[in-house]
């Protein structure tokens, strides 16, 4: 009995583009391409209006300038950039120890206990509780007590409230940073006599740096373009901070500000500061990837 | 010490380890069942036996591997020197320091390879002569000829073969007194494997060793002892419960072992 099977040696190998499984396998790529494309457009589009809108006051000297009183034209937004990197560092000096620190303890110490399990939900819960939330949390719990040494409005405050939004993100990049490590890196530690937590301190956080300091990168690009958590807590300033303990300006604050101000200079303003904060953003979140290549090495 | 059970003619002053009635469990699942051994001291140990007979499992409690995994449980007891290692008073991380392990796969941290040495020595006390003290042990598992030249680059750097040796190196320098060692060969070529075979050699002079080995000819070439372990599966349980079947001299074991079944897996019949 035979086969009878096409005739392999007749039959060309050279590809049909008109045959059905090429047509659609070209249309397919060809929408996905499209879609792919309509996902970065709004991004491009961001950055190409808010650098047209305000182009015209984009210049080294805002940076270094006060904004001007309405009705005046000129000035900058220096106080804001500094009152953003203010809070920023404030928000990681509570957020990076108390998130990694968490993630340690889920990763290397819990052994999936029963409180670890509700830690870790908590974690996915505080990340979509929306920033307005952390903003009046920080609110009641600090500016309206006033129990920072009897100031209310202010950039601890401020950092507090992006502190909250920070921690998420960080204790989960730890976390699952950790458990990448290789389980026989552990062992390893451990067989020549190394207690748990030297164990974790010299070999296990070392091999997992780069994910960690990609998730707090990652946090800081997240919490460092956020209004709403700022507006109850650091509130605004015209002026140059006066230290972390009084009310300052940052980007997003003045944005919110200035941008339905009806003086034509604080609105131009509002744009430059958004074109900075924008590029910030990118910057930090391609300072995170780049962190992250280590890893990869 | 002295024990009623003697399995072995090892004198009593000889011995390193004792299993004194063991069964090491997971949960509610025995892996292995009434382990009585006495390693010797200043000897290596084999244990040969077909997968999942509880060689690794029995290996682990003799270092107290095993507090790393949530389910395990043992009966019965370990004696090193005197003390049982399960007493709830002992600290593993003391156990560790004088029964080091060197493991299935090499695990170099990811330092350099002076600091792979140096980690553990220091963690364990040891205030020389650090640089004499990476020279020597890296001597010892043979690979210094390799390294010297690189001693600051990564240990990942290595070969596999020689990332084992680092290892055993590694395990040397913290000066334990009885080293353990899970198919420490059984990701490595044939050469790395000789290699490693010398090393062992070397050590057996200053360690008591204990080595799990897939490998019978290497269990021929390396040891002094063999225990044969075997698993059977029990009537209603869920897997299959190792036990040591025999243990003895190697030459007795692989030329006339005294139980049917260490006859048939020696000689390649079944296993
Ligand atoms: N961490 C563990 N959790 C549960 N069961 C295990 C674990 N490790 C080993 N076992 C079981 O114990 C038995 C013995 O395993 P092991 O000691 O690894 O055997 P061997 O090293 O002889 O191949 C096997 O049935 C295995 O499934
Ligand atoms: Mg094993």
């Amino acid at each position: 009995m035979t086969f009878s099977s096409p005739n392999f040696s007749t039959t060309s190998l050279h590809r049909k583009p008109g045959l059905l499984r090429n047509r659609a396998n070209g249309a397919m790529t060809a929408l996905a391409a499209t879609f792919a494309t309509i996902a970065v457009l709004p991004l491009i589009f961001v950055i190409a209006y808010v650098l047209i809108k305000g182009i015209s006051v984009l210049s080294p000297s805002i940076f270094f300038e006060l904004p001007p009183p309405p009705g005046l034209d000129g000035g900058g937004i220096g106080n804001a950039l500094i009152g953003t990197l203010v809070v920023t560092l404030i928000s990681c000096v509570f957020a990076v120890p108390v998130g990694v620190g968490g993630g340690i303890y889920l990763a290397e110490f819990s052994q999936g206990n029963k409180f670890a399990e509700f830690v870790r939900f908590g974690t996915n819960v505080l990340a979509g509780v929306p920033s307005i939330i952390a903003g009046v949390f920080i609110y009641g719990l600090v500016v309206s007590t006033r129990v920072i040494f009897g100031n209310s409005y202010s950039a601890v405050a401020g950092g507090l409230a992006l502190a909250v939004l920070m921690l998420p993100t960080i204790i989960k990049t730890t976390d699952e940073g950790l458990k990448l490590v290789p389980q026989e890196l552990r062992w390893g530690a451990l067989g020549v006599g190394a207690s748990t937590f030297v164990t974790t301190m010299k070999v296990v956080l070392p091999a997992a740096v780069a994910p960690i300091a990609t998730g707090v990168v990652l946090a800081i690009a997240r919490s460092a373009g956020e209004t709403a958590p700022l507006i109850f807590t650091a509130l605004f300033s015209p002026f140059w901070p006066e230290g972390i303990f009084k009310p300052l300006a940052t980007m997003s604050v003045l944005i919110f500000n200035f941008a339905i101000m009806p003086y034509e200079a604080q609105i131009t303003l509002a744009w430059a500061a958004s074109f900075v904060l924008v590029v910030m953003i990118l910057g930090m979140n391609i300072f995170a990837r780049w962190i992250s290549g280590f890893a990869q090495r | 010490m002295s024990f009623s059970t003697h399995i072995t003619d090892v004198p009593d002053d000889q011995v390193a380890i004792t299993c004194d009635n063991v069964t090491i469990s997971y949960g509610s699942f025995e892996a292995v069942k009434s382990v009585f051994l006495e390693v010797p001291r200043g000897k290596v140990t084999a244990f040969i036996g077909p997968s999942g007979c509880g060689k690794s499992t029995v290996l682990r409690c003799f270092n107290r591997m095993n507090d790393l995994i949530p389910s395990f449980s043992l009966k019965g007891r370990i004696i090193y020197e005197g003390q049982d290692l399960y007493e709830p008073k002992v600290d593993p991380v003391e156990v560790r320091r004088r029964i080091g392990m060197v493991f299935q796969r090499p695990n170099p941290f990811p330092k350099s390879i002076y600091e792979n040495i140096a980690f553990g020595a220091r963690i364990n006390g040891y205030t020389g002569d650090m640089d004499e003290l990476v020279e020597r042990s890296l001597r010892r598992a043979a690979v210094w000829d390799e390294c010297k030249d690189k001693l600051q680059e990564s240990g990942y750097s290595l070969s596999g073969g020689q990332q084992q040796r680092l290892c055993i190196a590694r395990t040397i320098a913290t000066q334990p007194d009885v080293i353990l060692m899970d198919e420490p060969c059984s990701a490595l070529d044939p050469i790395s494997t000789l290699k490693v075979e010398e090393t062992m050699h070397e050590l057996k002079k200053e360690f008591t060793i204990v080595i799990v080995t897939h490998n019978m000819q290497q269990a021929v070439r390396v040891s002094d002892m063999t225990a044969f372990y075997n698993a059977d599966a029990v009537e209603g349980g869920s897997g299959k419960v190792g036990y040591l079947v025999e243990f003895d001299e190697t030459a007795n074991i692989f030329n006339n072992p005294k139980q049917q079944s260490t006859q048939e897996y020696v000689s390649g019949r079944f296993g």
